[in-house]
C-alpha cells in the first residue's frame, strides 16, 4: 500500500473550497486519517459535508490548500493517475447514483469491472453481498424499480464490494429503515475491522453512539471544529471514544 | 449460453448503454462508404485507361508524307518505311493502308475522299489529297530531339514529311484524366473528413448523453481508455454495419455503370476495367472507414474526458 511515512491515509491541510466566485464553501480545512480508523462527519445541512467529501473521494480540486491522499499529492497528480487511487476508495453518494441502465447486480459489480477483476471471480460475491444486504430477491432489478432504500443498499453493496481501503459514505442510511441501518452500520464496522478507514457524514446522532470507537469530525459554516486539534494532529493511537463529546 | 460481457472480458461495453451511442450512425457512414467507393473506383478505372493508353502510345510515332502527287506519294512513303526499317532505335514500321486511312477519314469527309489516284473514278471534288502515313514505333520515349533526328534523317527521302509523337495528340485527354483523377483523390479525402466529422459529433453527441453515467464510473476508477473503448466497440460495430451496407450498395451502382459504359464499346472505356488489385484496394475502403471511425471515437472521448476531472 502506498501510504505516508507515518501511516496517515488522508491529510488535508488548510483546504479551502469555492465554487466559482462565491464564498468559500470550506475554509481552512485542516485533519488527518488514519488506516483503520472511524469517523462521522457531522454538521448542518448547508455546512459542507457533501463538499468535503467530494474532495475525500476525487471529484473535487480545492481552491487552495493541500491534499495528500495514499501518500500521494491529490491535488497535483496527473489525471492519469486519479483512478489507481479512486479505486481505493469506495463512495456511498447522497443521491446513490446508480447507472440507470444496469441491474443492482451489474451496478455492484462495476467496481470490480473497472478494476479488470475476472467475471469469473465477480458473480459469487456480488450475488452474497446483495443478498446480505437483503437483496437477493431483487438482484436484476433496475434501480428504477427499485425504493429509495433498496437504492441505497445496492448503492452501499457497491461501495464495500472491492474492499476499498477508504469509504466515504454521505448519509447512507438516510432512507432505510432503523434495523438496516443498524445492520449497515455493522457492515462498515467489519470492514473498518479489517483495515477499511470509513468516513460517514450523517446527521443522525443516535447514529454516533452507535460506533463507540468513532472519531466525530463536526463542520460549522464550511470550518472544520477542532478545539483540541486530535483530528489535526491526533495521538498515535485513536483512544476509543475520542470526540464523542462533540455528539 | 456466453454473453457478449464474457466474449469482451472484461464487460466495458456495460459501462455506458450501448443503444444511446448508435442513432443514425451506421446508415450515415453506409453513405459515405458507398460514396467512397464509388469515387475511388472512378479514379481507379481512370488510372488504369490513362496508364493504358499511355502505354500504348508510348514510343509511338506517326509520319505524314504530305506530297499531291499520288505516285511521288506513294513512292516517297515507301522510301520512308524503307529508311526507318533500317534505323537501330525503330522497333516496327508499317505503312498505314488506303483502307484503314479510308475508314479513318470517312466520318469526316465522307467515302470517297482520300481517292486522288487516276483509276477512280468518282467525284473529284471529292477527291482530297490525303497524306500518306506510316506508324512506327520505336524504343524508349519519344522526345522532342529523337523526332528532329527522324525528321532530319527522312528529309532525303521526303522533303514534306512530318514527323509526331503519338502521345502528343492524347496529351489534353490524359491531362483531363489527371484531373479527374486528382478530383478522385480529393473526392475520397472529403468523405473521409465527412465521416470523421459525423462520427466526432456523434461521439460528442453520446459523451453528452451519457454524462452523469461517465462522471460514476469515472469515480469508481474507470480510465479514460476504459470508458473509450465503450465507445470504440459500439463505434466500430456501427461502421462494420454501415460498411457492408455502403459496399453493397457501391457494387450495385458500379455493376450498373460497368455494364453501360461496356456498351459504349470505346477503346478508352475498355482499359478502364478494374484489375483484382483494384478490388482488394475497394474492398480497404470499409475496412479504413470502420478504422478511421474507432479513431476518431477514440480521440474525441479521450479529448473530452480530459476537460473532466
Amino acid at each position: 500500500m502506498n501510504q505516508a511515512p507515518d501511516g496517515e491515509i488522508v491529510h488535508f491541510d488548510n483546504v479551502g473550497l469555492r465554487y466559482g466566485t462565491d464564498r468559500e464553501v470550506l475554509s481552512d480545512v485542516s485533519f488527518t486519517l488514519y488506516p483503520g480508523s472511524f469517523y462521522f462527519l457531522t454538521g448542518a445541512s448547508g455546512a459542507g459535508k457533501t463538499s468535503l467529501l467530494k474532495l475525500l473521494y476525487l471529484a473535487q480540486r480545492p481552491s487552495r490548500g493541500m491534499i495528500r491522499m495514499f501518500g500521494a499529492d491529490a491535488i497535483t497528480l496527473p489525471r492519469d493517475r486519479l483512478p489507481a487511487l479512486r479505486r481505493r476508495l469506495g463512495v456511498v453518494f447522497q443521491d446513490f447514483r446508480l447507472v440507470p441502465h444496469l441491474s443492482a447486480v451489474d451496478n455492484v459489480s462495476l467496481p470490480l469491472r473497472v478494476a479488470g477483476i475476472p467475471e469469473r471471480d465477480i458473480a459469487k460475491p456480488v450475488a452474497d453481498m446483495l443478498e446480505w444486504v437483503g437483496l437477493g430477491d431483487r438482484m436484476h432489478a433496475r434501480p428504477a424499480t427499485l425504493s429509495g432504500g433498496e437504492q441505497q443498499r445496492v448503492a452501499i453493496a457497491r461501495a464495500v464490494i472491492g474492499r476499498p481501503d477508504l469509504l466515504v459514505a454521505d448519509e447512507p442510511t438516510g432512507n432505510v429503515d432503523p434495523d438496516m441501518a443498524i445492520k449497515l452500520l455493522r457492515l462498515f464496522e467489519a470492514l473498518n475491522r479489517l483495515g477499511t478507514t470509513v468516513v460517514v457524514a450523517t446527521h443522525d446522532v443516535h447514529l454516533l453512539k452507535k460506533v463507540p470507537e468513532s472519531l466525530i469530525m463536526r463542520l460549522d459554516k464550511g470550518r472544520l471544529s477542532d478545539p483540541t486539534g486530535a483530528l489535526r494532529y491526533p495521538p498515535k493511537r485513536a483512544t476509543a471514544g475520542a470526540g464523542e463529546d462533540e455528539a | 449460453m456466453l454473453s457478449w460481457r464474457r466474449l469482451s472480458g472484461v464487460g466495458e461495453h456495460e459501462l455506458v448503454p450501448q443503444a444511446r451511442l448508435s442513432g443514425p450512425m451506421p446508415w450515415v457512414i453506409a453513405i459515405m462508404v458507398a460514396l467512397t467507393v464509388i469515387a475511388a473506383a472512378a479514379g481507379l478505372a481512370l488510372h488504369n485507361a490513362a496508364d493504358a493508353t499511355s502505354a500504348e502510345l508510348r514510343g509511338g510515332v506517326t509520319v505524314q508524307v504530305v506530297e499531291a502527287s499520288p505516285e511521288k506519294r506513294t513512292r516517297q512513303a515507301q522510301a520512308v518505311v524503307r529508311r526507318l526499317g533500317q534505323m537501330p532505335e525503330v522497333e516496327s514500321v508499317r505503312l498505314v493502308p488506303q483502307d484503314e486511312l479510308d475508314g479513318l477519314i470517312e466520318p469526316w469527309l465522307g467515302g470517297k475522299a482520300g481517292h486522288d489516284d487516276d483509276d477512280y473514278e468518282g467525284d473529284d471534288a471529292a477527291a482530297i489529297p490525303v497524306p500518306a502515313l506510316i506508324d512506327a514505333r520505336i524504343t524508349g520515349e519519344v522526345t522532342e530531339a529523337r523526332l528532329a533526328a527522324i525528321q532530319a534523317a527522312l528529309r532525303g527521302d521526303a522533303p514534306a514529311a512530318r514527323v509526331d509523337a503519338q502521345s502528343r495528340w492524347l496529351k489534353p485527354v490524359l491531362d483531363a484524366i489527371e484531373s479527374l483523377q486528382w478530383l478522385a483523390i480529393a473526392l475520397v479525402a472529403l468523405l473521409a473528413l465527412a465521416l470523421a466529422a459525423a462520427v466526432l459529433l456523434a461521439v460528442r453527441s453520446a459523451l453528452g448523453a451519457n454524462r452523469d453515467t461517465i462522471e460514476i464510473v469515472h469515480l469508481l476508477g474507470a480510465t479514460d481508455r476504459q470508458v473509450a473503448r465503450v465507445f470504440q466497440r459500439t463505434t466500430g460495430i456501427d461502421a462494420a454495419g454501415g460498411g457492408l451496407l455502403g459496399v453493397a450498395l457501391a457494387l450495385v451502382v458500379l455493376l450498373f455503370l460497368a455494364r453501360r459504359f461496356a456498351s459504349l464499346g470505346a477503346g478508352m472505356v475498355d482499359y478502364g476495367a478494374l484489375d483484382w488489385f483494384d478490388w482488394i484496394v475497394l474492398g480497404l475502403v470499409p475496412i479504413a472507414a470502420i478504422a478511421l471511425a474507432m479513431l476518431t471515437a477514440r480521440l474525441t472521448v479521450l479529448r473530452t474526458l480530459r476537460k473532466m476531472l
